[in-house]
């Protein structure tokens, strides 16, 4: 074994050994939706000074490994623990000063006082299960109601990250810079406070809302075989969509601007078409949404056989880890199905 | 086997094992492939199409989502649709795979956010079916592809 083999070898070793860059997993993974400097956009702003004071380490790094199920943040279960700390201390970076530490004692409260409490002061921005507001983060690219929209907390990750004593915090100083109010200034005493924070503990309890669809067991996508020609399936798939309030954007081969004109496929043609309404609806419940539409069916001929092919809506709703835009999905599926029968009815 | 090169072949190992963990979007599994570039829409919206097509892509269409909505009166900022492909991969894929025929060509989504621009694509890992080794390396390639495409929009100033 000769040495100028393994001295540089051990030169990328070492390298590897070293420090995780902070910086550089923030920009990879947490740039896109919160902004390089964590002014937020997707997600919720990282970097006020309200925020950064009133959380504390422990809270970074749970939220971080954890996630919110169902409210667009992942959790990143593949990062090394000391990956996430360094993410945490570039976090910290933003915002230089003092930092929160908080006991993990439970506050003793009164959940059923609490509970009133919260329907009158609290329901509406967080929902009326602490489901959240509508929407995500402060995306900039459309207009809507609160610059920042209210975190679910209700949330497995939320609770399993955050301690009473940092909900109590909250409640008493607010978030500065965001709706997010002092309720101490708005003349709930300590102990109501307390029961608001006992209440919102209560919420680990409480079932969930809907059951969550199961990737595994949807799909990849709609197969229908049509009776018809070719020619009229396409005809066919066109009526249905319009009579389910879309309008046909384009009818194209699925090879068309990939092969020259006149090589393409001429018996696999896409059918697109949508309705501005909906799809306006689904990006301000995700701006990512974007991403399957216009919807389409795909129209198909293959050895004399005429098939029609459509994603499933449910499936690809997992990948986006966003509980509301789950239910426009499940609408969006049922509207699939509807137009693919009527198609090859 | 002599002590240095026992010394070696555990060096060996551990780099290989260090550079999986190094290597961006393959040794995890982010179910978004989601970046942000520091560049304007319209200077990413560029890019994007150069970054693809040095790839060994065809870019096939660019969908226009935002001119549709804002004809229909809703208010959005630019957001567009660039559909892509390998044109003999396409036609050999959707005769061998039928069901991909629903998600083809590829596709990535390009939106405004202030001065930034977001680039989002759903990693091609969905597609994957149990068991059947020549598709995931096919769909392999393509986060690979897409993962290089989306770290050089994040990269560029
Ligand atoms: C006007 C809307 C509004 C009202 C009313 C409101 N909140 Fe909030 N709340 C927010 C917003 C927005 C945030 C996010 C602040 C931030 O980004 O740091 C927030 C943050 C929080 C947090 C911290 C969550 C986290 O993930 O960091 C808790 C806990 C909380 N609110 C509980 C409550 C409770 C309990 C009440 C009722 C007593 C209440 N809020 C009333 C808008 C509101
Ligand atoms: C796909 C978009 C997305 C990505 C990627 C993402 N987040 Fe989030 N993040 C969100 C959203 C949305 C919320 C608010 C959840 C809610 O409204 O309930 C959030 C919440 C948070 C919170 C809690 C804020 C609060 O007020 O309690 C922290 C901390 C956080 N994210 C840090 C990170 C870090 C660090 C990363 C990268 C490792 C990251 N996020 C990646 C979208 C994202």
């Amino acid at each position: 074994m000769q040495l100028r083999f393994v001295l540089p070898l051990f030169l990328l070793w070492s390298v590897c050994q070293a420090a995780p860059d902070g910086e550089a997993l923030y920009e990879q993974h947490c740039a896109a939706c919160h902004g390089s400097e964590g002014l937020g956009g997707v997600g919720v702003p990282l970097a006020l000074p309200a925020f950064q004071q009133s959380v504390d380490d422990d809270f970074l790094h749970k939220t971080i490994r954890l996630g919110r199920p169902g409210r667009v943040m992942p959790g990143f279960r593949f990062l090394k623990d000391q990956e996430i700390d360094a993410i945490v201390q570039h976090l910290r970076g933003f915002v230089p000063g003092k930092r929160a530490a908080f006991s993990r004692q439970p506050v003793k409260g009164n959940a059923a006082h609490g509970k009133a409490l919260y329907a009158k002061y609290c329901a509406a921005c967080h929902g009326a299960k602490g489901e959240g507001g509508k929407g995500t983060g402060v995306t900039f690219s459309r207009p809507r109601d609160l610059p920042i929209i209210a975190p679910a907390i209700n949330n497995s990750g939320f609770l399993a990250s955050a301690g009473d004593a940092m909900i109590k915090e909250a409640l008493m100083q607010g978030r500065e810079g965001t709706p997010m109010i002092s309720f101490l200034k708005q003349g709930m005493t300590e102990q109501d406070i307390n029961d608001v924070v006992a209440y919102v503990r209560s919420f680990e309890k409480q079932p969930p809302d809907e059951k969550p669809i199961e990737f595994e067991k949807e799909p990849l996508t709609l197969v229908y075989d049509s009776p018809h020609s070719f020619e009229q399936t396409v005809e066919k798939v066109k009526q249905a969509a319009v009579g389910m309030n879309f309008r046909i954007i384009r009818v194209q081969t699925l090879e068309d601007g990939l092969q020259a004109k006149g090589e393409e496929n001429s018996k696999q043609v896409i059918v697109y078409f949508c309705n501005f309404q909906l799809l306006n609806q689904a990006l301000a419940v995700d701006p990512r949404v974007g991403l399957f539409l216009p919807c389409r069916v795909t129209v198909v001929e293959r050895a004399g056989k005429v098939q029609l092919y459509a994603i499933n809506p449910k499936r690809l709703s997992v990948l986006f880890n966003n509980n509301e835009l789950n239910k426009l999905c499940t609408g969006m599926y049922d509207t699939y199905v509807t137009i693919l029968e009527e198609a090859s009815l | 086997m002599s002590k240095p090169d026992k010394i070696y072949r555990s060096m060996m190992a551990r780099l290989l094992l260090c550079l999986g963990l190094v290597l961006p979007g393959l040794a995890h599994a982010d179910l978004m492939m989601m970046i942000r570039s520091h560049q304007t829409f319209p200077e990413a919206m560029a890019l994007l199409q150069e970054a693809i097509k040095e790839t060994g892509y065809t870019v096939s269409r660019v969908q226009r989502v935002d001119i549709g909505l804002t004809k229909s009166g809703y208010k959005t900022d630019k957001y567009r649709v660039v559909f892509f492909g390998k044109p003999a991969e396409i036609r050999d894929l959707t005769a061998r795979y039928p069901e991909l025929q629903a998600f083809l060509p590829l596709k990535i989504s390009i939106f405004a956010e202030g001065n930034d621009t977001i680039i989002v694509t759903a990693n091609p890992q969905h597609l994957k079916r149990a068991g059947d080794a020549k598709l995931q390396k096919v769909i392999n390639r393509w986060e690979k592809d897409i993962s290089r495409i989306l770290t050089k929009m994040r990269k560029a100033d």
